[in-house]
């Protein structure tokens, strides 16, 4: 992420407690560096290293493969599937249209229900909230569901500079973890990984960070999932503090629900004394009623499921049953700059689903952590650029490659629940990477020097009409028996097609020249002498 | 009816046979065609690549060329789509600007009136059969800009079902992105020929002699990717299937 721009608020000096003897950070190792996605060299160049890859690609196709069908019957199933999506993408303008309103709204009735509300504007303030609350329950330790908005701000990392353990309760963001990993999949944070290489993770890291593995455990999904069950079990009963997402707050309520298909969120959410969330700004709904929409919406789309398994719902703190101190933190981030664009504010629609990742070809083939973002795939090439600021100021070159990382074929459109025309949105933000060039006299991008020779021969046919006389002519010099040309070695674009594609040489005859010899005179049958004379009126070359 | 055609600028220079079939095909249905010879771009590759200034006065161009046609026909789903879908973007842009106050009424007025070839026959002329032979195995590559942008449906097939001798043959994953994507295909070429690929790894798979498509652009890519490997598969417009062979001139 950029760095944030704004100081840090004041928060009230917290005396920095020990960990306590004996405890451990993350995997177990007294809190080693986190990977980040720091240094994620642009997409092309993370693209062709990923694409290198063969077993990763080998397990993101057949795992997208998977949910793609899956998806694609669960959705058939319902013949108003169109209508509901049409319903999620205008409740979720409402909720952008009347965010500060419905946001204020939310905070009063958490507030009324026993909760706590507090506001952070970027990744530090949220982070640092996050730790003075856990610090103040004297714990050292979270256990936590599985949540985009923590990842996104890197509260982990946060947590163990602080010296507090944070331990992940997901299966796959467990794999993640165990293997000193990133997620690749919003969804299936660990898509890139196979049951073999599971099993490896498990047995050497399990023992550091907690109850081993068993000596003889398997690839078997049953006795990974067994694994996983019984190394978190002894984290959800001695943890006092759970963080959690959410994936919907409901403004007239005051209510937050988690959906999630393995009941490690539901014990989190319920067996810590102290639950903190952590939530986008954009999560809100403004009803209860809403939720009929998003949930039929959200299982279908993400995990082809009907219904997901746990739904959790929880208004502020009821006395004697479950967390008895509730922490709301709502996090902009970087989302009042994305609500601030008119084309580019539906990403703030997304309800990460995921179902674009898994029909996008370039995700399928390039895996997630070529994007360099928690989030991935088509929504991540809009939402990440976005996040960081790309409407205020000019991004980094790793940024300003992510809308371009999209064939724009369109795929994702066409699954998104809540109608993020995504293909629209690449190419608008392409629109503001090209704005951001240096004005002026300047070295040109070789994109730029290319596309500005062609718009001037486009500008006008004479010119269109020399260019190809002079391609025709150059064509033929390169061009190999049967008219095509092959490999051939030059500067960009040049070298990118010719590496691995061939081109037929350009025609001896365009096609222009073509009909100005003998096509209007009509090749193969005449046309009426009408049409000769409305040829004559046909705007000709402009001057 | 007036009917002008929009050959496209990559056909123009690289597959002037496709302009040439198409003239063919609509003048062997009874259609007249226009070539106003004032065309150049839709200005596609700009608007996608973030250019956007640079398609104004291509836009102008193509609404200053085209205005006063019935309709204008093109064989190129992505150029049809652009004119159909982001001119009137570009006009609103350049209005906002104060650059071309009236643009965007020019685009309102001329946009709606493109049609990609399979929309013209079936929509406007009202054909299926156009009447022509081709006794070989095809298969056909739904684009994803005719088939997600345009919505053109089914009707490339319904048109090439009809033609006689020619034996449609089904294509695995026939409806994934060939990775053309048009400065995709430079901008991140390795991804793109990987996408590639696994088309030509459908198309071989496939079985069929020739592959069609109503997108001379994909076909550029998958016949680059073919030709470079030896593979004995054709690629072929729509266009040249539809008008058959040409005899001379």
């Amino acid at each position: 992420m950029t760095a944030p721009d704004r100081e840090l608020q004041p928060l009230a000096p917290q005396p920095l407690a020990p960990p306590e003897p004996g405890a451990r950070g993350r995997a177990g190792r007294p809190f080693e560096p986190i990977p980040t996605y720091a240094g994620t060299p642009p997409f092309p160049r993370a693209a062709r290293a990923a694409l290198a890859d063969t077993r990763l690609r080998a397990n993101l196709q057949r795992a997208t493969a998977t949910i793609r069908a899956k998806r694609a019957r669960a959705v058939a199933e319902r013949d108003d599937w169109e209508a509901l999506r049409l319903a999620g993408a205008a409740i979720k303008n409402e909720v952008l249209h009347d965010l500060p309103a419905l946001l204020v709204q939310l905070e009063r009735a958490v507030t009324d229900a026993g909760g706590t509300v507090h506001w952070a504007r970027d990744a530090a303030e949220a982070n640092a909230i996050v730790t003075r609350i856990v610090r103040e329950h004297g714990a050292t330790e979270v256990v936590k569901v599985k949540s985009m908005a923590t990842e996104e701000i890197e509260l982990n990392e946060a947590l163990a500079e602080a010296g507090i353990a944070a331990w992940e309760t997901d299966l796959a963001e467990l794999i993640v973890q165990l293997g000193h990993d990133l997620p690749s999949h919003i969804l299936v944070p660990a898509i890139h990984r196979n049951r073999a290489e599971i099993r490896e993770i498990f047995r050497r890291e399990m023992a550091l960070a907690g109850r081993p593995a068993p000596d003889d455990l398997s690839d078997e999904p049953r006795e990974l999932a067994e694994a996983a069950r019984l190394h978190l079990r002894e984290k959800f009963l001695r943890a006092r503090v759970a963080v959690s997402g959410a994936n919907f707050a409901i403004a007239e309520t005051g209510t937050i629900a988690v959906v999630e298909s393995e009941g490690n969120g539901r014990m989190c959410l319920t067996l810590p004394e102290v639950l903190i969330t952590v939530m986008g700004i954009e999560k809100l709904l403004p009803r209860w009623q809403d939720l009929e929409v998003f949930l039929q919406l959200l299982p279908r789309s993400a995990t082809a499921e009907r219904m997901n398994p746990y739904t959790s719902m929880w208004t502020g703190v009821t006395p004697g049953d479950g967390p008895q101190a509730f922490h709301l933190v709502l996090l902009d981030n970087g989302r009042s700059d994305v609500l601030s664009d008119p084309v580019g504010r539906q990403a703030l629609r997304c309800i990460r689903c995921s179902a674009c990742l898994n029909v996008c070809p370039v995700y399928e083939r390039v895996g997630g952590r070529a994007y360099g973002s928690v989030y991935p795939g088509p929504i991540g090439a809009i939402l990440t650029p976005q996040l960081r600021g790309i409407v205020r100021h000019p991004v980094d070159a790793q940024t300003a490659s992510l809308p371009y990382a999209s064939s724009l074929c369109g795929a994702c459109f066409e699954v998104c629940p809540v109608r993020i025309d995504i293909p629209g949105v690449l190419v608008h933000l392409r629109a503001q990477v090209v704005r951001q060039h240096p004005m002026g006299p300047h070295v040109p991008e070789p994109d730029e020097l290319v596309l500005g020779v062609a718009s001037w021969v486009m500008e006008r046919p004479r010119r269109l009409s020399i260019a190809e006389r002079a391609a025709g002519l150059a064509g033929r010099v390169v061009a190999r028996r049967g008219g095509r040309i092959g490999a051939l070695r030059g500067p960009w674009p040049v070298s990118a097609w010719f590496g691995e594609r061939d081109l037929p040489a350009p025609a001896r005859e365009s096609f222009r020249a073509w009909w100005r010899r003998v096509g209007r005179g009509g090749a193969g049958s005449t046309p009426s002498g009408q049409e000769r004379s409305r040829q004559g009126r046909a705007p000709e070359d402009a001057p | 009816m007036r009917v002008a055609l929009f050959v496209a600028c990559y056909n123009d220079l690289l597959y002037p046979q496709v302009g040439r079939a198409v003239v063919r095909l609509l003048r062997r249905l009874g259609q007249p065609v226009e070539f106003p010879p004032g065309q150049t771009c839709c200005g596609q590759m700009h608007f996608n690549t973030g250019y956007r200034e640079a398609c104004v006065p291509l836009v102008q161009g193509f609404v200053r060329v085209f205005a006063g046609y019935d309709a204008v026909v093109t064989p190129s789903s992505s150029c049809a789509s652009m004119v159909r879908h982001y001119h009137a973007t570009v006009a609103r842009e350049a209005a906002d600007a104060g650059t071309d106050p009236s643009l965007p009424a020019r685009v309102a007025e001329v946009a709606p009136r493109v049609y990609e070839l399979s929309e013209f026959l079936v929509d406007v002329l009202g054909v299926t059969d156009v009447g022509a032979r081709f006794p070989h195995t095809v298969a056909f590559h739904p684009t994803c800009h005719s088939r997600r942008l345009l919505g053109v449906g089914d009707r490339p097939e319904r048109l090439l079902a009809a033609v006689d001798g020619l034996t449609l043959v089904d294509m695995p994953h026939a409806e994934t992105c060939c990775g053309f994507g048009g400065t995709f295909a430079v901008k991140n070429a390795d991804t793109s020929v990987a996408m590639g690929l696994d088309k030509v790894a459908d198309v071989l798979a496939s079985g069929a002699e020739v592959l069609t498509a109503s997108d001379t652009s994909c076909l550029m890519h998958i016949g680059g990717l073919l030709s470079r490997r030896g593979a004995p598969v054709r690629v072929m417009h729509m266009a040249e299937i539809l008008a058959g062979p040409e005899d001379g001139g």
